[in-house]
């Protein structure tokens, strides 16, 4: 649609305009978080927009969350989960995707239909089961647990999106592999893998963020101080210091900061993935 | 050329470990719930009543108000999304893939951020926000002159559910917005180039050859958003606790069935009604899916590059 933006600077202005201004809407909430939270508490009540300055500048919220919860465990939790987790839902994912899009096989509409079930229910109806097979296994307060509930969790949107766009990937190229002798494993992690990896990004991301927030498993399965992930922590923390302000507000910026740091880590790859894919 | 008719074990091999782990940890939970469904208490003994404990959710008035209530505040939550946060999404999907936009990767850092928050963290500052107190919408409003517009949106019963499902809608516009850009890009530049060469440009442009193209990927999202916000529970619970207040106007079928499945207050976890109310969430979730499975889905053309 933009096509005559490069001869129109009024249109890439107005483009600029939208864009930056919701940028604005977005980031405003997570800026008043992290700017209060650098403030003393009568600062924080007299003018929340304004910025620490001098006089009103205090850690004391950030001292009070360190003194009390080992926060860099949790995050090491949370960062353990999310990274298995993730591994293994893109791994499986990709492919089951690979199988549903590629063969024609008796029961594949069947079993592609079986796969996207998952997407329709919340997987939490199913958690006294869950914590029933969980203690019966031995695995309540391990990492283990949440890592094998995530993967669960993820897989039917993986499946989905990613068999959505290998069915686009062109079937002459996997011929002209199958032509030279690859073998069906081999077309898949060389040829096919490579070419969705715009979706691999996108599914990563979309897989990732439900995982580290999540608080309802976390609480259910692995609440130990060993095992709480980073949301659980920072939760506890809040019903805790419901009106110490300083500690709940730095806190949250705690908690903010990791995922921002991973996300923007991810997001560099996801704008590779994106644009290598779209390069053809 | 001997045997056309062996078995294709690859085929096995890609699909097990999926479906070994999706069946174990998901299906079997839950089909042990839905089972549940069908069982209640007699006399501390637990007996099957068939479909009785769905009669008494959709009959008796006690549960059936609860019922529709959630279920029209949820299709409400629904309305909403769909005509603020896909249309939000796509167009700035739309300006983000405009050619040499600068900043772009800025841009789609920065708007996708609210997504990757937690809902603890969600809650809290829109609360913060929005709070008639401390708040900062009322000085912000003050600042230029709007104050009379400021109500106190979330104690009201009338604009509680919009303003949550607004909230809803800031949090989670960048995955419409990424997966409609991803659609976007994937579109091969011989195809614009073609359209540019017989004078199709800007809005005719996007309008006539970009749209149909990502038709699949709106799709796609649209079926995302319907089960999403028909599962969605921790934003108003975080916001207004599991009694979904004021007067249950944000209650939706996620708090409604935390309430019962868990119990609040002086109400008692009830494991069967609980289950016949994920059964029923369940069952409005496939009828949605199936609809755009067989309704939509088949007549969307999907093109190969």
């Amino acid at each position: 649609m933009m096509s005559t933006a490069r001869h129109s600077p009024l249109r890439s202005l107005a483009a600029h305009g939208i864009l930056l201004g919701y940028t604005l809407i977005a980031l405003f909430p997570v800026f008043v978080i992290v700017v209060n939270s650098f403030k003393n508490r009568r600062a924080i009540f007299a003018d929340p927009l304004a910025l620490p300055s001098a006089e009103t500048f205090d850690l004391v919220g950030y001292k009070t969350v360190l003194a009390q919860g080992d926060f860099l465990q949790y995050f090491l939790n949370s960062m353990t989960v999310t990274v298995a987790s993730l591994f293994f839902v893109l791994l499986f994912g990709a492919m089951a995707a690979f199988a549903l899009s590629e063969y024609r096989f008796r029961g594949n509409l069947l079993m592609g239909l079986y796969l996207a079930l998952g997407i329709m229910i919340p997987i939490r109806l199913g958690t006294v089961a869950i914590l029933q097979l969980m203690v019966a296994s031995g695995l309540v307060n391990t990492l283990t647990a949440l890592i094998l509930v995530y993967t669960a969790q993820g897989l039917p949107l993986a499946v989905f999106i990613l068999s959505e766009f290998m069915r686009g990937v062109s079937a002459d190229l996997k011929d002209a592999g199958r032509i030279d002798g690859l073998s069906e494993y081999r077309i898949f992690f060389r040829l096919v893998l490579p070419l969705v990896r715009p979706a691999m990004a996108t599914v990563a991301v979309f897989t990732m963020i439900p995982i580290w927030n999540d608080l309802w498993f976390p609480l259910i399965l692995a609440p130990s101080e060993a095992t709480k992930t980073i949301t659980l922590g920072s939760q506890v923390f809040i019903g805790q210091f419901v009106t110490n302000w300083n500690a709940v507000l730095a806190a949250l910026g705690l908690a903010i900061v990791p995922v921002l740091v991973l996300y923007l880590i991810f997001s560099r790859q996801l704008i590779r993935g994106i644009t290598a894919g779209a390069v053809k | 050329m001997a045997q056309r008719k062996q078995i294709r074990w690859h085929i096995a091999v890609f699909l097990a470990p999926a479906v070994l782990v999706y069946t174990a940890i998901m299906i079997v939970p839950l089909f042990g719930t839905l089972n549940l469904s069908l069982f209640n208490l007699d006399q501390g003994n637990r007996v099957f009543v068939g479909l009785r404990n769905f009669a008494t959710l959709f009959g008796d008035p006690r549960w059936s108000d609860a019922f529709w209530n959630a279920l029209g505040n949820n299709a409400w939550f629904f309305v909403i999304h769909m005509l603020v946060q896909n249309p939000i999404g796509v167009l700035l999907a739309a300006l983000l893939s405009s050619p040499r936009l600068r900043g772009a990767a800025f841009y789609r850092t920065a708007i996708f951020i609210p997504t990757i928050l937690s809902f603890v963290i969600v809650g809290f500052v829109w609360k913060l926000i929005l709070s008639p107190i401390w708040g900062i919408a009322p000085g912000m409003l003050d600042a230029v002159g709007l104050k009379a517009l400021f109500a106190p949106w979330l104690g009201k019963e009338e604009y509680a559910l919009t303003t949550l499902a607004l909230v809803s809608v800031w949090q989670f516009v960048g995955i419409p917005m990424m997966l409609i850009y991803a659609a976007l890009l994937s579109i091969p530049d011989e195809v614009i180039e073609a359209a540019e060469m017989d004078g199709v440009t800007g809005w005719a442009q996007f309008w006539k050859i970009k749209l149909p193209l990502i038709l699949p990927s709106i799709g796609i999202i649209s079926v995302l958003t319907f089960v999403g916000n028909f599962n969605a529970f921790d934003l108003i619970y975080v916001t207004q606790g599991a009694l979904a207040g004021p007067n249950f106007a944000t209650d939706i079928l996620g708090t409604f069935l935390y309430r019962t499945f868990f119990g609040f207050q002086l109400q008692i976890g009830d494991p069967h009604m609980g289950a016949t109310i994920a059964t029923a969430m369940f069952g409005i979730i496939l009828l949605g899916v199936c609809f755009y499975l067989f309704a939509i889905q088949t007549r969307l053309r999907r093109y190969q590059f």
